[in-house]
């Protein structure tokens, strides 16, 4: 029998619903892999007395023969931005090191009505803050990973959601929370040869995420098929009246209306996404997609993002300055760390703590966002990177009058080594050139596995549609998966 | 636009950051590396453009006007808005002394 640790999303909610196994056992086999994998360091901390009370309440309703949830008996990890009632929350910063909610985030509790458990807290980038998880103040996470060179060089898991990518790689977990701010589903998952899916800006409540860039910021599921992302979705969207930006609308059912059947749909290729530099070997899996796609019966089309290029400049000055206006309540004073050096006064306070709380990842983006949100610079800097917000919205707005989803890859290589890009910033920042411009627009992307490159490391590749249709993302997600083949899982080293 | 090491540290003091002579040398290079990146923004011609200020259309909703509307974000919960606070005396929040 398969191992229950490699069983998705469904295949657990279906196998306890039968009585093919346990919640309980599910939930005591998972907790066991949690246990085994701490040289990955995916989680801060874990939680296997959660998971399992919650797999106690899923057998005991099935008992009784009560209705289950969408997610009942399916253990998760919860990345560590969504408050936990009870549970450590850390946005894995210092500063909220020992920060314990009195509250649950709308989304979490969503997953835990749904009958989830949760088997810990997973390690992430500072305050979401970074591409490979090396910016956490609780150490970096190890993908799962190696190359195929016996090297055994430590890899990035991608970032932020890095705990959430390495986990479900490695089959410490099914699923996991992730949030993407410009990339941070998206970039994770392909990384580590998994599905993960950031819906349309607002389809996710953001009450109870700690908050990074709040006109972008947009939590999703990230697991190893498109059907579980969409069922994970389902139990993680819908309105919210405690997010002023939460869409009040109607959440699909997207996992029953899947069809990777793409007659009479249109693909679009942008062209300015073949930018010098990329990778060859993520521009034959992009060519792989497109043939993908067309056999599944889609037409492709090439379609024009002429702002692309100016994404990531925008977005490296919209995301600061929004960080640095939210990030101003970390003061010593309400939550978290304080520093107070003796004799010191108020302000002296406020600058010392926040200066022992942050990382310096954290403090660049906080510094850059206050000096372009600064009197003489404000238009020059963050007014002019709106305007190119809205020039790359309407340029996605003129593609889809044209095609009906747009294929691109996710990221512009396979997965680097941890170190190879901390010394210089914006060598970090470029891998999001893929991801950014979805995010500036608030549209549905996901990223779903292309295969191996020759280092034997996972590629993704990346379906954005228009607001509001995710059903249209993951069905073209499913026609390449279903094609791709993607099996490949890394081999257990730890 | 380069910065100089007075106004990056003058940054730095508005971000309520407290930065040494130390890392002061490394912010500023970074610090003008970025800026040199960001404006290639200026490239662009963008007086006919309005800047975005929703990324998706909504019409900002206003609660009911009344108290607790949602108990969960309502009032009453002063032990738990504490609960967390590194130092909290007789109901409120604690802070050194701002006023001689």
């Amino acid at each position: 029998m398969t191992s229950l640790t490699d069983l998705g999303v469904k295949a657990l909610r279906d196998g306890v619903a039968a009585g093919q196994f346990s919640a309980v056992e599910v939930a005591e086999a998972f907790n066991a892999a949690v246990a085994e994998a701490a040289q990955l360091n995916a989680f801060i901390v874990t939680t296997p007395d959660a998971a399992l009370d919650a797999a106690r309440a899923v057998d005991a309703d099935r008992a009784a023969g009560k209705p289950l949830g969408k997610m009942a008996g399916v253990p998760i990890g919860m990345k560590d931005l969504f408050a936990t009632k009870g549970v450590q929350t850390t946005a894995a910063s210092h500063i909220l090191e020992g920060f314990t909610p009195q509250y649950e985030s709308t989304v979490s509790q969503k997953l835990w009505d749904a009958g989830a458990g949760m088997l810990g807290k997973l390690n992430l980038d500072q305050f979401a803050m970074g591409s490979s998880n090396e910016t956490s103040y609780f150490g970096n996470v190890i993908s799962p990973w190696r190359r195929n060179d016996g090297g055994n060089a430590p890899l990035a898991p991608g970032g932020s959601s890095g705990g959430s990518s390495a986990a479900i790689a490695a089959r410490l977990c099914p699923a996991a929370t992730g949030t993407d701010t410009g990339g941070s589903i998206r970039q994770p998952a392909a990384f580590t040869g998994i599905s993960g899916i950031k819906p349309t800006y607002g389809r996710c409540s953001r009450w109870g995420i700690v908050a990074f860039a709040s006109s972008l910021d947009q939590a999703g599921p990230m697991a190893r098929s498109v059907e579980d992302c969409a069922i994970m979705l389902e139990a993680m969207a819908g309105f919210d009246p405690k997010d002023s930006t939460s869409l009040d609308l109607p959440v699909p059912d997207w996992s029953a209306a899947l069809n990777a059947d793409l007659r009479g749909k249109k693909v679009g290729i942008p062209r300015e996404y073949r930018m010098d530099g990329t990778d060859p070997e993520i521009l034959a899996s992009w060519d792989a997609g497109i043939a993908w796609l067309k056999d599944a019966g889609a037409e492709v089309v090439e379609v024009s993002l002429p702002h692309t290029k100016y994404a990531l400049p925008a977005y490296y000055i919209v995301a600061p300055a929004e960080a640095s206006s939210n990030l101003a309540r970390y003061d010593g004073v309400r939550y978290g760390l304080r520093d107070l050096p003796d004799g010191a006064g108020l302000q002296d306070m406020y600058a010392a703590t926040r200066a022992a709380g942050f990382g310096p990842e954290v403090k660049r983006r906080i510094m850059l966002g206050t000096y372009v949100l600064s009197a003489g610079f404000y238009d020059a800097y963050y007014t002019q990177a709106m305007k190119l917000r809205t020039l790359i919205q309407r340029d996605f707005t003129e593609a889809f009058k044209t095609c009906d989803v747009i294929l691109a890859p996710t990221t512009p290589t396979a997965a680097f080594a941890l170190g190879e890009k901390t010394e210089d910033p914006l060598a970090m920042y470029l891998n999001d050139v893929f991801s950014v411009p979805a995010s500036l627009a608030g549209l549905p992307a996901m990223s779903v596995p292309a295969g191996l490159n020759k280092d034997g490391l996972p590629l993704g590749l990346q379906i954005i549609g228009p607001a509001f249709d995710e059903q249209g993302v993951l069905n073209a997600g499913l026609a390449i998966e279903q094609r791709a083949g993607f099996t490949a899982k890394p081999e257990k080293w730890w | 636009m380069s910065v100089t090491r007075e106004e990056v540290a003058k940054i730095a003091a508005l971000a309520r950051i407290k930065v040494d002579e130390h890392d002061l040398d490394r912010m500023v290079p970074e610090f003008n590396n970025l800026l040199a990146w960001v404006e290639q923004l200026g490239e662009v011609d963008t007086s006919a453009v309005e800047p975005m200020t929703a990324v998706i259309p909504q019409k900002l909703r206003l609660r009911a006007d009344v108290v607790d509307a949602d108990p969960l974000t309502g009032g009453g919960k002063r032990d738990a808005v504490l609960a967390n606070a590194p130092v909290a005396e007789h109901g409120f929040f604690g802070v050194p002394k701002v006023i001689e």
